[in-house]
C-alpha cells in the first residue's frame, strides 16, 4: 500500500522516536518506519544507561553541546514521559600521576564544554561515595546520571504516537527513490511518498544515506559486551564507576541500573556485523577482571544474564572517529535530514539531536506548530513501587492487580495486559519485558514466560506458533501439542 | 487487615503440603499456607512422569498422584490455603505480605515455613556464550509448556546437562515427536539419577557425551545450532574440539538453586553450599521462629525426602511453638573432605536430628564419618559415593557433646 505523509522518519529507535516526538508539535502528518518489531531491538536498549555529563567529548562538537543539553534536559523530559532517571553522579577513579592530569584536562574540556558539577575528589571523598571502590583520587561528576533506556525509547515513541505520528514497525526500507519532488520509500509490505525523509538508522544509517544518494560515509561498528549482575548487588554501587577515559574511549564500567542491577562493561570491539550481538565466552572473563579492578563485588554467580550493544561511529579516511553529522544536502538530496554517527552520547543528547535535525527541516519549510499537542505520557505506577494500601486500591479497582505474574520483579497481570495492548501495537515478548520488566528479574523468565506466552495468546487471539520472541522468525513455541 | 497464625506456611508444593499435614496433626490447626500459583502441588503438577513415592508410599507415582495424596489430606482435614497468593515481603520478625486476586493478605506468624522450593539456573547464570535467539528453554520451563500448557518447544532438541529434569525431558520430547539429537553433560559423571539414564536416554537411544559442553549459541531469531566442544579435566574448552549441532532447542539443566528471594529480603543467613538457609537440627534458619525444609534448603534428589524432611520440620515448629527449644550449644557443622554439603549446618541443642548431606565427587568404597573433637560419632560403609544423590544419616539424641564443631568427611 502506498502511504502518504509530509515526513518520514527512518528508523524508530531513541532518536527517530525523538524526532517523531519533537515533530509531532508541529501541524504535520509523520510515518515512522523501522524494521524491528520493537523500537528498543538495537543500539537504543543495548547500552549503559548512563546519562552522561558532556565532559569526554571535543570542544566545539555537537557532541559536546548536545550532551550538555540533553543533560539538563533529562529531568523535564523524566516528568513528562514517565520513565525513570536518578541524577546519582558519577566517578572516574584514577591512581597515577598519569590518570591525575588526564582527570584535570577532562574536567576543564568540560567546563569549556558547559558541563557542570564536575570536581576532583580525594580518596576519602571518593570511598564516602562508593564504599570499596579501588582508588586513590577521582573526578566526580555530580550531574551524571543513570535512566531507564528502554521505557525513554518507548515512551518517546508511544508520545509521539499519541500526538499523531504513525509507527510502521517491522517495516525494512529496500530503496528510495525520488519523484515530483518527493520521495519514494520502498519496503516490502509498503510504500511511502513523502516530502520530508530523516534518516535515523542508527547501524542502518550509513545504507539509507546512500540510498539518499549521500555517499562517501565510512561508518564502522564498536561492539560493547556486558555482564549483568543481580539486583542484590545494586545498593552495593551507588553511582557508575568508571575509569579514566581515553579520547576516545570510556572504558570498562560498573554501572548501576535504576532497577538495582549493576551492569559491567562494555569493551569495544571493532566489527561490521551490525546484527551479531553474541557475547564470546573470553569477553565475559576479559570484562570481570577488568572491572574487577575497579569494583570488587563482581562474582560469576551474581551473573544473570550477557548482553552486547554496537556503536555506528563515522571515521575519517584515517579511522579517527568523527563528530555526529546532521545535515541536509540541498544540492544531493533536498528534504532530507540526515544523521550519520549517531553513537555514544546518542541516548542523553536524542531530544537535543531530533530539535537541531528538525531545526534544519524549519529553515526550508514553514513549520505550523499544533495547539493539541500533548507532552505528557502517563504512566501507570508499578506495582513493585506502590505502598501496601495503593495495592490495595489498585486489587480493588482491577482483580488483575492481584495475580502476580512475574514474582522476581513483582509485575502483575494488569501490568502485562496493559503492555500486550500498546499504542505502537508491539506483540513480541521481549516487549513485554521492556515495559514492564516482566522476565528481568534473577530467574529470568524461568516461572512467567509461560503466563505471558498464554496472555499473547489470549489477547491478541494470536495461535502458539505464531508468538515472535524479539525479531524476525523468532518463534517461541512449535504450536500447540493436541487440539482442544 | 493483619491476621495472627501459629504457622504461616509459604509454598504450596510437596514440603509445604507435608509440613501442612503434620502440623495439622500434631494438633497444630492455626495455620495456612500461601501458594502462588492456581492448584496446590507446586512442580510436582507439570512432573507426568512416574518414579514418585518409592521411598515412601512404596509404588510408582506420577507427580501429579504423589502430590494428590497431601492434597486430599490437606483438604480432609480443612487446613486453609490460598492459591493464586504470591508472598511479596517476609520480614525476620515474621510479618508477611501476600497478594491475591482478592486483596492483600497481611500476617503475624508465631512460626514462618518457608517451602518455596528452588529455581533453575538459567542461560545467563551459567554464561552460556552466543546470541540470544528464541528457542533456549530450561528444562523445568519446557516441562511446563508441555504438560501445562499443551505448547510445542520445537523440533530439533539438544540438551545440556544431564540433571533429572533434563534427561526427563529428553524422553518426553522423544515421545511428542522431537527428535533430540544428544545430552552433553560438563562433568565425568552424570547428575541425575540412574535410573533415568536408562529409562530417558538409552531406552530411546539418545547419546549422552560426558566432558562436553555448549560454547557457543547461534541464531539471531530462532535458534539455528549450537557449538558443543569437549572440556578437559578443570572444564575448561578444549580448542579445536568444536562440533556445530544444528536445532531449533536447546533445553538447559544446568542445575537447580534454593528460591530464596523472600530469605534474602528477610536477611535470613544463607549456606553458600546449599545455597539456601543456613539452619539447626531443629530447620531453624537464623531468624528465629522461621523454618525451612525441602528445595528452598537445600535441592533434593527424590521428593520422598522433600515430604520426610518437611514432616521433621513440623514436629520441630510443633515443639518451638509449645516449649521452645533449650539450647546449650552452638557448633558448627563442618564439610570435610568429599563433602559438598550438608543439612543442618549448625547443631544447638543435643537433639537427634537427620543429616542430609551430599558427595562432592563420584567415590568408591567409602566410609563416611561424622565426628567432633576427633571423636567417632558415626561411621557409614557406601559401595558408591554419588553426588547426584543424597544421603541421610540419623544422629542419636545425645550424640553430640557441648562443644567441638562437628566434622563429616569421607574416608
Amino acid at each position: 500500500m502506498l502511504q502518504y505523509s509530509d515526513a518520514a522518519i527512518i528508523g524508530g529507535g531513541v532518536v527517530g522516536s525523538a524526532i517523531a516526538r519533537e515533530l509531532s508539535r508541529y501541524d504535520l502528518s509523520i510515518a515512522v518506519i523501522e524494521e524491528n518489531p520493537d523500537v528498543v531491538c538495537e543500539a537504543s536498549g543495548r547500552n549503559s544507561a548512563v546519562v552522561h555529563g558532556g565532559f569526554a567529548y571535543d570542544r566545539g562538537s555537537l557532541k559536546a553541546r548536545f550532551c550538555v543539553e540533553g543533560n539538563r534536559l533529562m529531568d523535564e523530559l523524566s516528568q513528562e514521559l514517565g520513565f525513570r532517571f536518578i541524577r546519582c553522579g558519577k566517578v572516574l577513579v584514577g591512581n597515577t600521576d598519569e590518570d591525575l592530569k588526564q582527570l584535570e584536562r577532562t574536567i576543564s574540556q568540560g567546563l569549556d564544554n558547559g558541563a557542570t558539577g564536575l570536581e576532583l575528589i580525594d580518596g576519602q571523598r571518593l570511598h564516602e561515595l562508593v564504599p570499596a571502590v579501588t582508588g586513590s583520587f577521582a573526578m566526580l561528576s555530580r550531574n551524571s546520571g543513570i535512566m531507564d533506556p528502554f521505557l525513554f525509547t518507548i515512551n518517546l515513541a508511544e508520545n509521539a504516537a499519541m500526538n499523531g505520528a504513525r509507527y510502521f514497525l517491522s517495516h525494512k526500507v529496500i530503496s528510495i527513490s525520488r519523484r515530483n519532488g518527493r520521495y519514494i520509500i520502498h519496503t516490502p509490505s509498503d510504500d511511502f511518498s513523502v516530502k520530508w525523509v530523516f534518516n535515523a538508522a542508527g547501524k542502518g544509517a550509513k545504507a539509507i544515506s546512500d540510498m539518499l544518494g549521500i555517499t562517501g560515509y565510512n561508518v564502522i561498528g564498536s561492539k560493547g559486551n556486558y555482564l549483568v549482575l543481580d539486583k542484590r548487588l545494586g545498593p552495593l554501587l551507588p553511582m557508575p564507576v568508571y575509569p579514566v577515559p581515553s579520547n576516545t574511549y570510556m572504558g570498562i564500567h560498573v554501572t548501576p541500573t535504576v532497577d538495582g542491577n549493576v551492569t559491567v562493561g562494555p569493551d569495544a570491539v571493532n566489527t561490521d556485523d551490525f546484527s551479531y550481538y553474541g557475547v564470546p565466552a573470553d569477553r565475559m572473563e576479559y570484562l570481570r577482571e577488568s572491572a574487577s579492578a575497579l569494583w570488587p563485588h563482581i562474582d560469576r554467580k551474581d551473573v544473570i544474564r550477557t548482553f552486547s550493544g554496537i556503536l555506528s561511529k563515522w571515521v575519517d579516511r584515517n579511522g579517527v572517529i568523527q563528530d555526529f553529522r546532521i545535515e541536509v544536502r540541498d544540492d544531493i538530496a533536498p528534504c532530507a535530514v540526515n544523521l550519520i554517527g549517531i553513537e555514544s552520547p546518542g541516548l542523553t543528547a536524542a531530544v537535543p539531536i531530533a530539535c537541531y535535525a528538525i531545526s534544519l527541516m524549519a529553515k526550508r519549510e514553514d513549520l505550523r506548530l499544533k495547539d493539541d499537542f500533548n507532552p505528557i505520557h502517563y504512566t501507570a505506577k508499578r506495582f513493585a513501587d506502590m505502598s501496601e494500601e495503593e495495592r490495595e486500591k489498585a486489587i480493588a479497582s482491577d482483580s488483575h492487580y492481584g495475580s502476580l505474574v512475574c514474582s522476581c520483579e513483582k509485575v502483575t497481570e494488569a501490568e502485562i495486559i496493559r503492555a500486550i495492548h500498546n499504542p505502537l501495537g508491539v506483540h513480541t515478548m521481549t516487549g513485554i519485558k521492556y515495559r514492564t520488566r516482566a522476565m528481568m528479574g534473577n530467574c529470568q523468565a524461568g516461572f512467567c514466560q509461560m503466563r505471558i506466552e498464554s496472555l499473547l495468546e489470549k489477547e491478541l487471539g494470536l495461535r502458539a506458533e505464531d508468538v515472535r520472541y524479539l525479531r524476525g522468525s523468532s518463534w517461541v513455541l512449535a504450536g500447540k501439542m493436541r487440539e482442544g | 487487615m493483619l491476621m495472627r497464625k501459629d504457622a504461616v506456611i509459604i509454598g504450596g508444593g510437596p514440603a509445604g503440603l507435608a509440613a501442612a499435614v503434620a502440623l495439622h496433626k500434631l494438633g497444630v490447626r492455626d495455620i495456612v499456607i500461601l501458594e502462588r500459583e492456581s492448584q496446590l502441588g507446586g512442580i510436582l503438577r507439570q512432573c507426568i512422569h512416574d518414579g514418585f513415592g518409592l521411598q515412601r508410599f512404596g509404588c510408582s507415582l506420577s507427580g501429579p498422584e504423589y502430590a494428590s495424596i497431601f492434597i486430599e489430606e490437606v483438604r480432609r482435614l480443612g487446613i486453609e490455603y490460598h492459591t493464586d497468593a504470591t508472598v511479596v515481603s517476609l520480614s525476620a520478625a515474621r510479618e508477611i505480605e501476600a497478594v491475591t486476586p482478592e486483596g492483600i493478605l497481611c500476617y503475624h506468624a508465631r512460626a514462618v515455613v518457608l517451602t518455596m522450593g528452588c529455581r533453575e539456573r538459567s542461560r545467563g547464570s551459567v554464561m552460556i556464550p552466543g546470541e540470544r535467539p528464541s528457542g533456549v528453554f530450561t528444562a523445568g520451563s519446557a516441562q511446563a509448556y508441555m504438560n501445562i500448557y499443551n505448547r510445542m518447544p520445537g523440533h530439533e532438541a539438544v540438551i545440556l546437562g544431564s540433571g533429572d529434569i533434563g534427561l526427563i525431558m529428553a524422553r518426553r520430547l522423544t515421545l511428542e515427536g522431537a527428535h533430540v539429537n544428544a545430552v552433553f553433560e560438563i562433568q565425568d559423571h552424570p547428575n541425575g539419577l540412574e535410573r533415568n539414564i536408562v529409562q530417558c536416554l538409552e531406552d530411546y537411544g539418545i547419546p549422552l557425551y560426558l566432558r562436553h559442553t555448549v560454547t557457543d549459541i547461534h541464531g539471531n531469531s530462532r535458534l539455528e545450532g549450537v557449538t558443543v566442544s569437549k572440556v578437559d579435566e578443570h572444564s575448561r574448552p578444549i580448542a579445536g574440539t568444536e562440533k556445530f549441532y544444528p536445532c531449533d532447542t536447546l533445553i538447559l539443566s544446568v542445575g537447580l538453586r534454593p528460591d530464596t528471594e523472600l530469605l534474602l529480603d528477610a536477611g535470613i543467613e544463607l549456606d553458600p553450599r546449599t545455597h539456601g538457609a543456613s539452619v539447626d537440627e531443629h530447620l531453624m534458619t537464623s531468624a528465629a521462629g522461621i523454618f525451612s525444609s525441602g528445595n528452598v534448603l537445600h535441592v533434593h534428589d527424590l521428593v520422598d525426602y522433600v515430604s520426610l524432611e518437611s514432616e521433621q520440620l513440623a514436629s520441630s515448629v510443633s515443639r518451638y511453638l509449645s516449649k521452645g527449644f533449650s539450647s546449650d550449644r552452638a557448633l558448627k557443622v563442618r564439610c570435610g573432605r568429599g563433602i559438598g554439603s550438608t543439612v543442618p549446618q549448625k547443631v544447638s541443642s543435643g537433639d537427634g536430628f537427620t543429616l542430609s548431606l551430599r558427595f562432592d565427587a563420584v567415590m568408591e568404597n567409602v566410609v563416611v564419618k561424622v565426628s567432633q573433637d576427633g571423636r567417632d560419632i558415626l561411621k557409614k560403609r557406601m559401595r558408591k559415593a554419588n553426588p547426584a544423590e543424597m544421603v541421610r544419616l540419623d544422629i542419636g539424641s545425645g550424640a553430640t557433646a557441648c562443644s567441638g564443631d562437628l566434622e563429616v568427611s569421607v574416608e
